[in-house]
């Protein structure tokens, strides 16, 4: 459903930017994973795609409010980042499908990078609901890219933080981190949210270990409720054939080991109508 | 006083002249989740292919000025799969559709009309004619009204005869009119125009394109002055055909200019991308538009900013004469 928000408050998470917006129909509707697009520029603007942002956190006070994380990638994001309390905002959401949640009460470990962290949150309180036990795996390139660290250490029984420069935390990438983190916590499960070379690795891991891996992806949309086809990349359906699937529709969660993410990007050869492929030669 | 807002796309009546761009709808059932579909003048589908196809590589878009590059391939299910499961979808709710189609030959674009002749719910069949021919080096029959012709001619043999053919042309081309023309006289019963022209970006940071297929289709605001302009000059050459305005209408105003310049339905395209419900909203703008100048029709206003310099618009013509006893 479309929304015109008014942002209630504006503030820095670290490197990144955070903006809580009224949102009642949005709120209420929400389950973890879940995503919103946001028209940027104001009414005259030239920038015609909306902005696929994460929602960190869903608030009941003032009818419900949604917080959106982001950081400033270009004209779209910093028009964003200088939105200031009762400015208002088109919101559309929430869009996609959100993480699946596991009947009994299992061990997770979440792992987020960079701001990718901030879809974690609601994730993990929705879990500790169901009384699973929550470990969080969180890094960035240096301390002030590491997002929410303070509030996983609130939330987890244990938070472990990697920064590839060594200024928070282990040195390295979530990754190096988190196979003694499985086999700490006896995880049963994984939940990540990063950049695709990270959920690459990530989804590795949990393989070896023999664990399910829940991934949500962070493709670039242009309007985030499945009409224009650009976001999309080559996953694994349930018969076996690959599929050029969209994020914002049939993600942006994803079972790990589903996404071949060695092929992000192209059009593998055997996927479902790819160019030269047998089922080309239907007619 | 509402605004009868009822066009005719060859024979067939639509309810209002507003439908979605081709290939910005999907299968359909996306904008159903925001809006009653029954409220668009029809709903265009993606162009459908033979075979299924996966598309091009991403990125597929960038956004550029007042517009976006796209290069999506005509990703889609194949016709086979489109008829099993979206126009049945379609047509069980009863909704207009315009069943646009992609091919790589002649022979291609046939069987696609022959499969379709005999589906239900198919209330016009627009022909991308933007799509390589594999027998001419892969240049595109909308190049050229000889190409064009003949895919139009062979469609419009093997459709049913209330079935109306749309030729949906490019602007990528010297002359416009020579190709409508062309598709006119093929059989074509109304035209659409106009489809993305061909745009490139590079990305400054990557120092490459910004697309994986390097050029992609033009769409957004940017390219409004360019439909506008092809409306006008077909609709000159050709008064009698229906034309179907599509490219950058992002408000009602925007509708209002294709309308003016000729066209009797409004394409919908990029805007369903920044406002799910931006078809119900230029509608709306639109009868707006027209109530506002005294139309009370909008086939009225239909090519009405041809009529010569210093003559009063028909409309408030045929008010005064209503007037007199």
């Amino acid at each position: 459903m479309q929304v015109t928000g008014t942002v209630l408050t504006t503030r820095r998470v670290d490197a990144y930017h955070a903006l809580t917006v009224v949102a009642p129909g949005i709120a209420e509707r929400y389950r973890p994973g879940h995503f919103v697009s946001v028209a940027v520029g104001g009414p005259y603007t030239s920038m015609v795609t909306r902005r696929a942002l994460s929602i960190h956190d869903v608030k009941s006070d003032y009818g419900g409010t949604v917080e959106l994380v982001f950081t400033v990638r270009g004209a779209g994001t910093a028009w964003l980042a200088e939105r200031r309390a009762r400015d208002t905002l088109d919101l559309v959401g929430p869009l996609g499908r959100p993480f699946p949640l596991p009947r009994d009460p299992v061990h997770c470990v979440l792992v987020g990078s960079e701001y990718g962290s901030a879809v974690l949150f609601p994730l993990a309180d929705a879990l500790l609901a169901r009384g699973c036990r929550v470990d969080f795996v969180l890094g960035g390139a240096g301390a002030e890219r590491v997002f929410g660290a303070m509030r996983a250490r609130r939330m987890a029984e244990t938070t472990t933080l990697t920064t590839e420069d060594g200024s928070l935390g282990l040195r390295g990438k979530v990754t190096d981190a988190l196979p003694s983190v499985i086999a700490d916590t006896r995880a049963d499960a994984v939940y990540a949210c990063a950049p695709m070379e990270t959920l690459r690795a990530v989804t590795a891991v949990a393989m070896e270990f023999d664990i399910p891996v829940q991934v949500a992806v962070e493709e670039s949309m242009a309007c985030g409720i499945g009409v224009c086809m650009t976001c999309v990349l080559p996953v694994i359906g349930d018969d076996g054939a690959t599929r050029m699937v969209r994020a914002c529709a049939e993600g942006p969660v994803f079972r790990g080991e589903r996404v071949r993410f060695e092929d992000v990007g192209t059009i593998p050869f055997d996927a479902l109508g790819a160019p030269g492929g047998g089922a080309r030669h239907v007619s | 006083m509402s605004v009868d807002m009822r066009t005719f796309l060859a024979h067939v009546e639509l309810a209002n002249p507003i439908t979605t761009a081709a290939g910005c709808a999907s299968s359909g059932r996306e904008l159903a989740q925001f809006f009653d579909l029954h409220r668009l003048g029809a709903l265009t589908t993606r162009s459908i292919t033979m075979a299924p196809r996966a598309g091009r590589p991403t990125p597929r878009m960038a956004e550029t000025p007042s517009g976006m590059l796209n290069a999506v391939g005509l990703q889609g299910p194949g016709i086979e799969a489109f008829l099993e499961r979206e126009l049945p979808w379609l047509a069980q709710r009863g909704i207009k559709t315009i069943v646009s189609i992609g091919g790589g030959t002649v022979a291609e674009y046939s069987e696609l009309a022959r499969r379709l002749a005999d589906a239900p719910g198919v209330t016009a069949l627009e022909v991308n004619l933007s799509c390589p021919n594999m027998e001419d080096r892969g240049r595109v029959f909308a190049r050229e009204g000889s190409a064009a012709a003949e895919v139009i001619a062979s469609v419009r043999s093997i459709m049913r005869y209330d079935v109306p053919v749309v030729a949906k042309l490019a602007p990528d081309v010297a002359d416009i009119v020579s190709v409508a023309r062309a598709c006119v006289d093929a059989g074509a019963d109304a035209l659409s125009m106009i489809n993305n022209p061909l745009g490139m970006a590079i990305d400054t940071e990557a120092l490459r394109p910004s697309l994986a297929a390097v050029t992609g289709g033009l769409s957004g605001p940017a390219i409004l002055p360019l439909a506008v302009r092809c409306v006008w000059q077909v609709h000159a050459a050709l008064p009698g055909v229906p034309l179907i305005g599509v490219g950058g209408v992002m408000t009602g105003r925007d509708a209002f200019q294709l309308v003016l310049a000729g066209a009797c339905a409004v394409g919908v395209g990029t805007a369903l991308f920044h406002d799910p419900y931006a078809c119900l909203r230029i509608e709306r703008e639109l009868e707006e538009l027209l109530r506002a100048r005294g139309f009370q029709r909008l086939a009225d206003a239909v090519g009405l900013a041809h009529r010569p310099p210093g003559s009063a618009p028909r409309h408030l013509l045929v008010d005064t004469e209503e007037s007199t006893p």
